[in-house]
């Protein structure tokens, strides 16, 4: 294809993105729209893998049958979004052990919240209030995107991180109201997950490399710091609401702007953890590599099992 | 307590669905795929949600108050009537769809009969849960096939792990006195008829997975009778974490 046939291809797509038609697997595209979707959506299907653990911490100990049954039934949504997730990136011409692969190695990342410890029975509540509520407004957007399999997934995800969303609230009300202790814990929660939630936004706009080009193909539609003030904004009077206080001396209202004014991210503690460097780091690495490596046989299994049918099968047709 | 045999009869029941599910639970996450991890996570919310059920019915008759948190996580050690076979721990995966293979037999023949029983309560949860066991039952099943036929590596280790939990088979076979007693009602199932029918569908699924029928005639037993395997208490520790270090308190 001659450069200027290229050319003619690359306006016709960005023309098809500004009149809002979808992208599907199949058609022309740049590679640049190739390697941006597959990185950043298996970014999001590795996040919903490794953000499995740390909830998973909490499965055989969750403090009564009901809460059991709902965190067990979230955890595995999660897994269901992950699965979702690689097959919409496959469609880009990429494996999910390909995927796989680049997580293993640390060469794909995944969200840094999932790099802190769930320590009691609270964070349940918090990453699902915080954390999942950070991640909706960040994916509400996209169920907009230009690319069709990604923002048909998108609309899904969303409704189900919406409802776990409640459910973390929930556990947390229950916190809140209950005896003293109970409220300790969900306060000492809510401490801990307030600042990494505000950072799991993205670092600040002057920090961020690929906003421009993702606001151009819809794979980003509010800057990283527009979406942090929204969080702020809706869960403050959360918190307010079931006597909590966010950690944050110098969060306040302010009347002229119609938002709240908060303190300053600690972006040093951003980078340690997105480097590698977070609590949990290598604890998560070690879980997702080790599963894989001691799966490795049962997946061999799999594949000779299917494999025998098979030929079994083609000489019975003989 | 009036019912007591009742009681005891659907905490027989539940037990096992309380303990495997905690088992399959403590494997979310760590799957050797996102599908079969995916799957696990299912049966362990299918068994859990069966457990509640089962022990809802079994506080309201007590009649003391008692919820069904207390029922499943505030009894010792020596109160929980399990079969042996579904505290066996996590070995490999071979040990989780061998453990879940020879429990989903049975509980499926169980369950079956369970429908039949006079307590409308009962016969009632055991229609709804033998539409989740028929489908625990065939992916079990499905996978001591692959794990059988698949390579020379999975078949021993299959077979290794029918071997190692072969011995706590015959257990799900022997009455307890409350079994007997809810005979009588005919409210419970006589599980000692359903003994000959499990092994022969077992060694029929173990010889399509080309695995050997174990020959042991060596069984051990007492966990109807409270009577457990080490690995139990370290189970109940998790289980039971929260309502032990926070007492009265709701969730």
């Amino acid at each position: 294809m001659s450069e200027e046939q290229i050319k003619n291809l690359e306006e016709q797509f960005e023309a098809r993105i500004a009149r809002d038609e979808k992208i599907e697997p199949k058609d022309w595209m740049p590679e640049k729209y190739r390697k941006t979707h597959i990185r950043q959506m298996s970014q999001h299907a590795h996040s919903e893998i490794v953000g499995m653990l740390p909830e998973g911490n909490w499965i055989t100990r969750a403090p009564s049958l009901r809460r059991k049954v709902a965190l067990l039934a979230k955890v595995q949504d999660e897994a269901g979004h992950g699965l979702y997730l690689y097959s919409a990136c496959e469609t880009l011409g990429i494996s999910r052990d390909e995927l796989y692969e680049q997580l293993h190695t640390g060469k794909a990342k995944y969200s840094s919240i999932f790099n802190y410890p769930t320590v009691t029975w609270a964070d349940m509540g918090a990453i699902g209030w915080l954390v999942d509520g950070a991640a909706i407004i960040n994916q509400v957007p996209l169920c907009n995107t230009s690319f069709g399999p990604y923002a048909r997934a998108m609309i899904r995800v969303c409704k189900e991180e919406s409802f776990h969303q409640r459910q973390g609230y929930e556990i947390m009300i229950k916190l809140a109201s209950g005896t003293p202790e109970q409220k300790e814990m969900a306060q000492d929660a809510l401490n801990r997950w307030w600042w990494p939630s505000l950072m799991m936004l993205g670092p600040t706009d002057a920090e961020s490399i690929h906003t421009e080009q993702s606001m151009k193909w819809k794979l980003k539609r509010k800057s990283n710091d527009d979406l942090r003030q929204q969080f702020i904004d809706q869960t403050v009077p959360q918190a307010d609401l079931i006597g909590l206080t966010v950690p944050d001396a110098n969060l306040k209202w302010n009347e002229e702007t119609g938002h709240y004014d908060f303190g300053e991210i600690d972006w040093d503690e951003f980078w340690q953890v997105v480097k590698g460097h977070g609590p949990c780091n290598k604890e998560r690495m070690n879980a997702r590599v080790g599963a894989w490596e001691r799966g490795e046989w049962v997946r061999d299994a799999a594949m000779a099992h299917a494999e025998k049918k098979q030929n079994r099968k083609d000489k019975q047709a003989v | 307590m009036k019912n007591e045999n009742l009681y005891k009869y659907i905490l027989g029941i539940a037990d096992n669905s309380l303990i495997l599910g905690q088992r399959m639970g403590e494997l979310c996450g760590h799957g050797p795929s996102l599908e079969t991890d995916i799957a696990c996570t299912n049966i362990s919310l299918d068994l859990f949600g069966q457990v509640r059920s089962y022990y809802q019915y079994a506080a309201k008759i007590t009649g003391d108050g008692r919820t069904e948190d207390d029922i499943a996580m505030l009894r010792k050690e020596r109160e929980y009537v399990n079969v042996l076979l579904v505290e066996q721990p996590n070995r490999d995966f071979a040990y989780t769809i061998g453990r879940q293979f020879l429990f989903d037999v049975y509980h499926y023949m169980f369950l079956a009969q369970l429908q039949k029983s006079h307590d409308v309560t009962l016969s009632a949860i055991a229609a709804k849960c033998i539409k989740e066991v028929s489908y625990h039952k065939r992916f079990s099943s499905d996978w001591i096939k692959r794990l059988g036929d698949g390579t020379q590596e999975s078949r021993a280790k299959m077979q290794d792990a029918i071997n190692g939990l072969w011995t706590y088979t015959d257990e799900l076979f022997h009455m307890t006195d409350a079994d007997t007693a809810m005979i009588k009602e005919g409210i419970s199932v006589d599980v000692s008829t359903l003994k000959e029918n499990y092994y022969q569908q077992v060694k029929s699924i173990l010889e399509e997975a080309i695995l050997e029928v174990p020959e042991s005639k060596w069984f051990q037993k007492g966990g109807k009778q409270g009577i457990h395997t080490e690995h139990l208490g370290y189970l109940l520790s998790d289980l039971q974490y929260m309502q032990r270090t926070y007492p009265n308190m709701e969730w």
